[in-house]
């Protein structure tokens, strides 16, 4: 029964015309597809993996913020709202809470199987990564979407002020293809820096740099200091299980907070302690707090999880393991591309953004939107992109494409008086500026200042150095992407001059009611970090 | 990251191929998957959830090989264990339906 399928060769130069592109493969996209087809648009989907298994939502397993209509709602967002270190805007939270609640209604009605609670009644707050990812890949396809696998896009295409498509390279054999649309979403993910967390090798920030090289600019990107502990040297950055988990030092001793308390709960107020020990050296932990029913709900629930521990032949419920804290940048950070208007826009005449390709300010504010609200605003955020794409796409319908360029630069086109950059130490000096606990999970001028010049000296190397060619610009450009990431990150931090939400400073311990604003940046050979307040200010005068 | 195929296991369909989300795998002229960019394995083991025969094996180590061989996977018994876990079976999707995560989630708070 083995059937091979006739290798095709993707051949060079292809074009293809559409009315809307989704850029990306994980939820947002997936939805932004299915929004587009259904507001009766032509959609291609251009993902750099599989669209089904790419992304970080296919091998995790994500709880949503799932809130049934009716009045328990308002006192949900109010509830949130507490927790978003003053920076989301209720009203997003409240109309994400609701476009997600009727897209998982639209899961339950495509037939999704959700397990059921004891009174029958479906549970359908949270989704099974690989399962969920299958099945809306099924739904894509079936909205008659085509789908280009494996087609990471490197560009976008566009006039003055108008992006009207994108260009990219096939995997199997480097051969360059266009698309020309109507309008562009990019849902690209967030960035991982180049961590190794689950899902994260595609997650380069590659959107945030295609956005900016469009004119658009970034927002939040100092709310980036997201860390969830993992089995040491795994790609399990999980933290569910460690709500269970007590934590112990190199000796073996167990680990005690200011009260001479055991450290506990590594989601929760341990957290801190263990990022604290592990600058001083190697931290195990334990899974000893959950309960018999707990342990088989854990194994049965999160099998992922428990992977790393099967496979290194150890029972965590008993057995001491090493644990990481892995950096998780914009993924489970909040920063990404500023969203103007309520249809997901950017700012830029046709381009949109979607999922953790956006900034998360609007829904989750200045802490992490792991744990629901990532999950939902995907879902919500790339409804309301695909829609306004497809209009703007019908709107747009008949103009002429034949003055569009591409519009990358870093990595593609100028340079060739430098020295060619070995792409893989860049990457490895970009990560090494930016992961490291004392780096992004506390900060200080002096760090920051530090990593500025480095990572302003990697990015005038990589304009600097001939375009790359071939299937070399895929990594070409997502170093630029991670640099780039890194440098705005480096610059919303250095600006803001407080402690708030996933933002710590050693040097500004407390949170300055003063700088309860969003922070714009912006630019590429220049980047520009202003408070969203004054830029506004600015604007009205202006 | 990715470290075993199973030549024996292998049917040469070429999902794992179609599905890896970080491209690593290639074929060989039989239609043998090879692990043509092992360092770009993101360590998800879905290859081996989609595979319909459990001939992948990804061990846990994310950031280079642990050198672990063919034989022993077969005999701890670790060909297809994430499949079985999550409910998958012969490439196919399976299981949510008696997922208990509704349980943690009321704890965890
Ligand atoms: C381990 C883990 C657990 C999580 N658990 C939760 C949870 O319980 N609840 C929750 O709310 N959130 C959770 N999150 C966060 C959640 O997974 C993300 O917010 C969500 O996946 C975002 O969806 P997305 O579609 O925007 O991006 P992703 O799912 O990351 O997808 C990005 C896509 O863009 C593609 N791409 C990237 N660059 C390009 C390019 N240049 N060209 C074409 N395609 C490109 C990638 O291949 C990928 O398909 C978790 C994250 C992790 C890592």
């Amino acid at each position: 029964m083995a059937s091979r399928r006739k290798e095709q060769s993707p051949e060079e130069g292809r074009l293809i015309e559409t009315d809307v592109l989704v850029v990306g493969g994980g939820p947002a996209a997936g939805w932004a597809a299915l929004s587009a087809a259904e507001a009766g648009a032509r959609v291609v989907l251009a993902d750099k993996g599989y669209h089904g298994t790419s992304g970080a939502t296919a091998p995790s397993n994500t709880g949503t913020w799932c809130v049934p209509p009716g009045e328990g709602r308002a006192a949900s967002v109010e509830q949130r709202f507490k927790r978003t270190a003053g920076l989301a805007d209720r009203r997003w939270m409240l109309r994400a809470a609701d476009q997600a609640y009727e897209n998982l209604q639209k899961l339950v009605e495509w037939g999704y199987p959700f397990p059921s609670e004891e009174d029958g009644s479906l549970y359908i707050a949270n989704l099974r990564g690989p399962d969920y990812m299958r099945f809306l890949r099924q739904r894509v396809q079936k909205a008659g979407v085509t789908i280009l696998d494996h087609h990471p896009i490197l560009e976008l295409l566009g006039d003055d002020n108008h992006v009207a498509g994108a260009a990219g390279l096939a995997r199997r054999n480097g051969a360059s293809f266009q698309v020309l649309a109507g309008a562009v979403v990019l849902a690209t993910g967030g960035c991982a820096f180049f961590e190794r967390i689950l899902g994260g090798t595609g997650l380069t920030g590659d959107g945030y740099l295609f956005a900016a090289e469009a004119g658009a600019s970034l927002s939040g990107m100092e709310f980036t200091g997201k860390y969830t502990l993992a089995p040491h040297g795994s790609s399990l950055n999980k933290g569910l299980p460690f709500r269970w988990a007590t934590f112990y030092g190199a000796n073996g001793e167990v680990l005690r907070n200011a009260r001479g308390e055991p450290v506990t709960n590594g989601i929760g107020g341990g957290e801190r302690q263990v990022a604290e020990a592990l600058l001083a050296g190697p931290v195990h932990a334990r899974l000893d707090l959950a309960e018999p029913a707990m342990q088989d709900w854990l194994r049965r629930g999160q099998p992922n999880c428990f992977q790393p521990y099967e496979r290194m032949g150890i029972n965590p419920f008993t057995d001491l393991f090493r644990v990481d804290l892995k950096y998780e940048g914009t993924v489970r950070g909040t920063g990404g591309i500023r969203i103007v208007s309520s249809d997901c826009g950017t700012g830029i005449a046709g381009l949109y953004a979607a999922g953790d390709a956006a900034s998360r300010e609007n829904v989750t504010g200045g802490i992490s939107g792991g744990g629901a609200i990532n999950a939902s605003w995907a879902i919500a955020s790339g409804w309301w992109a695909g829609h306004g794409a497809a209009r703007h796409a019908h709107r747009r319908q008949g103009r002429d494409g034949s003055r569009l360029r591409p519009l990358g630069t870093t990595a593609l086109r100028g340079g060739t008086a430098g020295p060619a950059v070995d792409l893989a130490a860049a990457a490895r000096t970009v990560h090494d500026e930016i992961a490291p606990l004392d780096k992004s999970y506390w900060r200080t001028s002096a760090t920051l200042e530090a990593s500025e010049r480095t990572l302003e000296d990697i990015w005038s190397r990589l304009n600097r150095a001939p375009p790359a060619t071939g299937i070399e610009r895929l990594q070409a450009r997502e170093v630029a992407a991670v640099t780039a990431s890194a440098r705005w990150t480096v610059a919303a931090a250095t600006l803001r001059t407080e402690s708030r939400g996933v933002h710590r400073r050693r040097d500004f311990p407390g949170e300055s009611e003063v700088q309860a604003s969003r922070i714009i940046v912006s630019g590429l050979d220049r980047v520009t970090a202003v408070r969203e307040t004054l830029a506004l200010e600015t604007a009205q005068e202006g | 990251m990715i470290e075993v195929v199973s030549a024996d296991r292998c049917i040469r369909c070429d999902i794992c191929e179609r599905i890896c989300p970080a491209f690593v795998f290639d074929r060989d002229e039989t239609g043998l998957p090879v692990i043509a960019r092992q360092d770009d394995c993101q360590t998800c083991f879905l290859c081996e959830i989609y595979c319909p025969t459990d001939a992948l094996y990804v061990a846990e180590q994310a950031d280079g090989p642990t050198g672990i061989t063919e034989p022993d996977v077969l005999e701890r018994d670790l060909f297809g264990a994430y499949a079985r876990a999550l409910g998958w079976n012969r490439g196919r999707a399976g299981g949510t339906r008696n997922d208990p995560t509704r349980h943690i989630r009321v704890a965890q708070v």
